[in-house]
C-alpha cells in the first residue's frame, strides 16, 4: 500500500493526464482497436495528430479477451473483420514494433480489453512496453464472462501485482463505473468503481483511476462524479487518481447529430464536474465498429465543445446520493480488510447487486427503471443497502417497455433530429425495430 | 432476413408452446439482446432456458442435449457472430442427434453495419434461419407467428 504525504510514482500514462489537467485541459480518448498492425499503427498516428489534448487506445478483440487466441489467429490469417487489435496473438515483438512506428515514444496508450482472467493480456502488454489498461475483479467479469467471480478476483490481484513489479507507476483504470452499460443507478457504480481503486492499491499500484460512465440524466451524473471525487477523497489518499468519465455508454442515438449532440453533451458533463479524462464515442455506435475517421471526429469534437466550455463549476444538488455509495462501499469494507474477499462475500449475499445482469455469481434480486425526470432510480434493491423508490402503478415488463427503456436516451437524442428531417444513418436497429 | 426452404426439415414453433433456448457464441459477453429475446418469447408464451454470455461450443452442444429444445436461437451482436456462427453450427451438425435441431442465429452479426450480409453464408453453414439487425425485429416475429402454418401449406398445396 502507499501512504505518507509524499505523492507516488506515475507512470507515462498518468503522467500525461496529470500535466494537462494542470493546464486546464481535458484529455480525450478513443475507444479503438483495428485487427492489423498497419490498421492500428494508422490509428494511433491519427489519434496523436488530431486537434485535441489525446492519449491512444489499444482495445482488443473478443477472442483475446476470451483467451481463445487461436480462432483470432485464424482470423488473422484468413483476412476476416476482428472487433479489436488481437495483442496475444500479434504478440509482444510485432505490438512493440506497431508502437514504435507511431514515432513518438512520448505518447501515452493504454489497453483496454475486458477480460476476466488479464495474466496473459498484462504480461502481453508489459513486454510490449506498454504500461497502463483497464479493468477490476468485478467490472470485467460480470459484464463480459460466466467465469466465476473468484476466479476473477484472484486472476485481477495477480495481474495488478505484476503490473506493479515490472512497471513502478503503472496505470490502471477502474472499469467499475460503467458495468452493463446502462440501468445501473450511480449510487452502485460509484461504489463499484471506488472499490475498485481500493483493490488496485491493495495490491501494489500507486497511479489509477476511477470511472464513471455518463447515464440518464445531467444532473443526476452531476451529483455521482461529486460523490465519485469526494470518496475518492477520502478513501484513497496517497494514491494518484483521476476520474475518467465516459461517453454514454448504452443504446446510442442511430442519427449523426443525435449521437454528436450526446458526445458533446458527455464533454460538457466532464468539464463541469472536473473530471480529467473522456473517452469518447462516435457516429458509428449505434450501426458498426468506427473507423479511424469516425473515432477522429468524435475527439476534435468533444476536444473544441469542453474548450468553449472552460473549467466554470456548477452548483450540485444533494439527492442522497453520495450517502447511499458510502453505505455501499463500508458495507464491502466491513466484511473484511482485503476487497477482493468483500467483493465475493457482497456479491454472495447480494448486497451488492447490478440490476439485470445475468451473471451466475450475483443475486439477480434488483431491478432499476427511469422515472418522470429521467433519472436512474432502484424499482427493487434487493438486498442491498439502499431503499427502491417504485413508482406507482408499476406493471410488468413486457419486450417493447423493456426496448421502450434501454431506448430512452437514443430517443430523446434522435427524435429532435428526426423531426428536423435531418441525416441520419441508412441502418435501422432498436428505435425502428421496437416498432416492427 | 434469411428464411427456410420449406420442407427443408424445419420446425418452427407456429402456435404451440415450446422450449426455446438462447444463447451467445463464444466470444460474445453482450447479454441486453439474450434478456430482450427471452421477454420476447415468453410474451409469447414459450418456455425459455437462458443459457448466457460467452458460451464455448461444447457446452452449447451439452446443453442442447440435457435440455432438449424445440429451438435454438442463438444471438450476437460484437461482430464475431459470421465467425462464431459458423464454426458452431458446422459443430452442431456433425452431431447425429442435433443435426435437425432447429436453430437460428440472429443480431449485429459482422462489424461493418450496413455493409454486412452473411444471411446466404449462414444459412449455408447449417442455420435454419438468419435475422441480421439492420432488419429489424419484425420479421423474427413474423416467423414465430406464421412460418409453421406457411410450410404445412406449401407442403399441402
Ligand atoms: C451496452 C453495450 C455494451 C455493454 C454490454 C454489457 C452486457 N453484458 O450486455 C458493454 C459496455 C460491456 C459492451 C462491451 C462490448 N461491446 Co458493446 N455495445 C453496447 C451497445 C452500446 C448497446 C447494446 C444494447 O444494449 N442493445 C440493446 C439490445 C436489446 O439490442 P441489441 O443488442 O442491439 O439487439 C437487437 C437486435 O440486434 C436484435 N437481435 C439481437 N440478437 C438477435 C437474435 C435473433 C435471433 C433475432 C431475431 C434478433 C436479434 O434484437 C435486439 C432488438 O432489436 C452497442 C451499441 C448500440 N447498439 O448502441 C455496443 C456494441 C454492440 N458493442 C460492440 C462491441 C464491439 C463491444 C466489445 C467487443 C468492445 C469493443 N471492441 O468495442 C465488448 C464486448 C466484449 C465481448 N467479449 O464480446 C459493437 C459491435 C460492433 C459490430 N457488431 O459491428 C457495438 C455495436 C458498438 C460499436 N459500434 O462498436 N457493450
Amino acid at each position: 500500500m502507499t501512504g505518507g504525504t509524499e505523492l507516488a510514482v506515475q507512470g507515462r500514462f498518468g503522467t500525461a493526464v496529470s500535466a494537462a489537467a494542470r493546464r486546464g485541459e481535458l484529455v480525450v480518448q478513443p475507444r479503438m482497436g483495428m485487427p492489423t498492425v498497419t490498421e492500428m499503427q494508422q490509428g494511433l498516428r491519427a489519434v496523436r495528430q488530431a486537434r485535441a489534448t489525446t492519449v491512444g487506445t489499444i482495445t482488443l478483440d473478443s477472442y483475446t479477451r476470451v483467451g481463445d487466441h487461436s480462432s483470432a489467429r485464424r482470423a488473422l490469417a484468413a483476412g476476416s473483420d476482428l472487433n479489436g487489435f488481437p495483442i496475444v496473438a500479434h504478440g509482444a515483438d510485432v505490438t512493440r514494433e506497431m508502437i514504435a512506428g507511431v514515432g513518438d515514444p512520448g505518447f501515452a496508450i493504454q489497453v483496454r480489453h475486458g477480460s476476466p482472467l488479464p495474466l496473459g493480456i498484462v504480461q502481453a502488454l508489459l513486454d510490449a512496453g506498454l504500461d497502463a489498461t483497464e479493468g477490476g475483479p468485478v467490472s470485467y467479469c460480470l459484464p463480459y464472462s460466466r467465469t466465476p467471480l473468484k476466479e476473477s478476483v484472484d486472476a485481477w490481484a495477480r495481474s495488478c501485482e505484476l503490473l506493479a513489479e515490472r512497471v513502478p507507476g503503472a496505470h490502471l483504470e477502474s472499469f467499475g463505473g460503467c458495468m452493463l452499460g446502462q440501468l445501473c443507478p450511480p449510487s452502485l457504480l460509484v461504489a463499484i468503481s471506488l472499490l475498485e481503486g481500493i483493490f488496485f492499491r491493495q495490491h501494489g499500484l500507486s497511479s489509477v483511476s476511477l470511472s464513471y460512465a455518463q447515464q440518464t440524466s445531467f444532473a443526476q451524473d452531476m451529483e455521482a462524479i461529486a460523490a465519485l471525487r469526494r470518496l475518492a477523497g477520502e478513501f484513497l489518499t496517497g494514491t494518484q487518481w483521476h476520474v475518467v468519465l465516459y461517453t454514454y455508454m448504452g443504446v446510442f442515438p442511430q442519427t449523426t447529430g443525435g449521437a454528436l449532440e450526446l458526445l458533446r453533451s458527455s464533454a460538457v458533463l466532464a468539464r463541469v464536474t472536473g473530471a480529467e479524462r473522456l473517452i469518447v464515442k462516435t457516429p458509428a455506435e449505434a450501426h458498426r465498429i468506427p473507423t479511424i475517421a469516425d473515432n477522429v471526429q468524435a475527439l476534435e469534437e468533444a476536444a473544441r465543445t469542453a474548450r468553449e466550455v472552460g473549467d466554470a463549476a456548477s452548483e450540485v444538488a444533494d439527492s442522497g446520493l453520495y450517502a447511499e455509495a458510502r453505505a455501499l462501499v463500508e458495507t464491502v469494507l466491513d466484511l473484511g480488510s482485503d476487497v477482493g474477499q468483500g467483493f465475493l462475500k457482497a456479491f454472495s449475499r447480494g448486497y451488492l447487486d447490478v440490476p439485470y445482469c445475468l451473471h451466475a455469481d450475483t443475486a439477480q434480486r434488483t431491478r432499476a427503471y427511469i422515472d418522470g425526470e429521467g433519472r436512474l432510480q432502484w424499482l427493487s434493491a434487493g438486498f442491498m443497502p439502499v431503499r427502491a423508490v417504485p413508482p406507482a402503478g408499476a406493471a410488468r415488463l413486457s419486450a417493447d417497455g423493456f426496448l421502450h427503456m434501454l431506448s430512452h436516451v437514443q430517443r430523446s437524442f434522435d427524435t429532435p433530429e428526426l423531426d428536423s428531417g435531418s441525416r441520419t444513418l441508412p441502418s435501422r436497429g432498436v428505435l425502428s425495430s421496437s416498432m416492427g | 432476413m434469411a428464411l427456410p426452404v420449406p420442407g427443408q426439415g424445419t420446425h418452427p414453433l407456429g402456435d404451440r408452446k415450446r422450449r426455446v433456448l438462447i444463447s451467445s457464441t463464444s466470444s460474445d459477453s453482450h447479454t441486453w439482446n439474450l434478456v430482450f429475446l427471452q421477454i420476447l418469447l415468453e410474451e409469447m408464451g414459450h418456455d425459455v432456458i437462458n443459457i448466457g454470455a460467452c458460451v464455448p461450443d461444447e457446452f452449447l452442444i451439452a446443453e442442447c442435449r440435457r435440455t432438449g429444445p424445440d429451438m435454438v436461437v442463438l444471438s450476437s451482436v460484437n461482430g464475431h457472430g459470421f465467425l462464431d456462427g459458423t464454426r458452431v453450427i458446422s459443430r452442431l451438425r456433425r452431431e447425429p442427434d442435433l443435426a435437425h435441431l432447429p436453430v437460428l442465429i440472429g443480431g449485429k452479426l459482422g462489424t461493418r453495419g450496413e455493409g454486412d450480409s452473411f444471411g446466404e453464408q449462414l444459412m449455408a453453414a447449417g442455420f435454419d434461419a438468419v435475422f441480421e439487425d439492420t432488419k429489424g425485429i419484425g420479421a423474427f416475429r413474423e416467423y414465430l407467428a406464421t412460418a409453421g402454418r406457411a410450410v404445412e401449406l406449401e407442403a399441402t398445396a
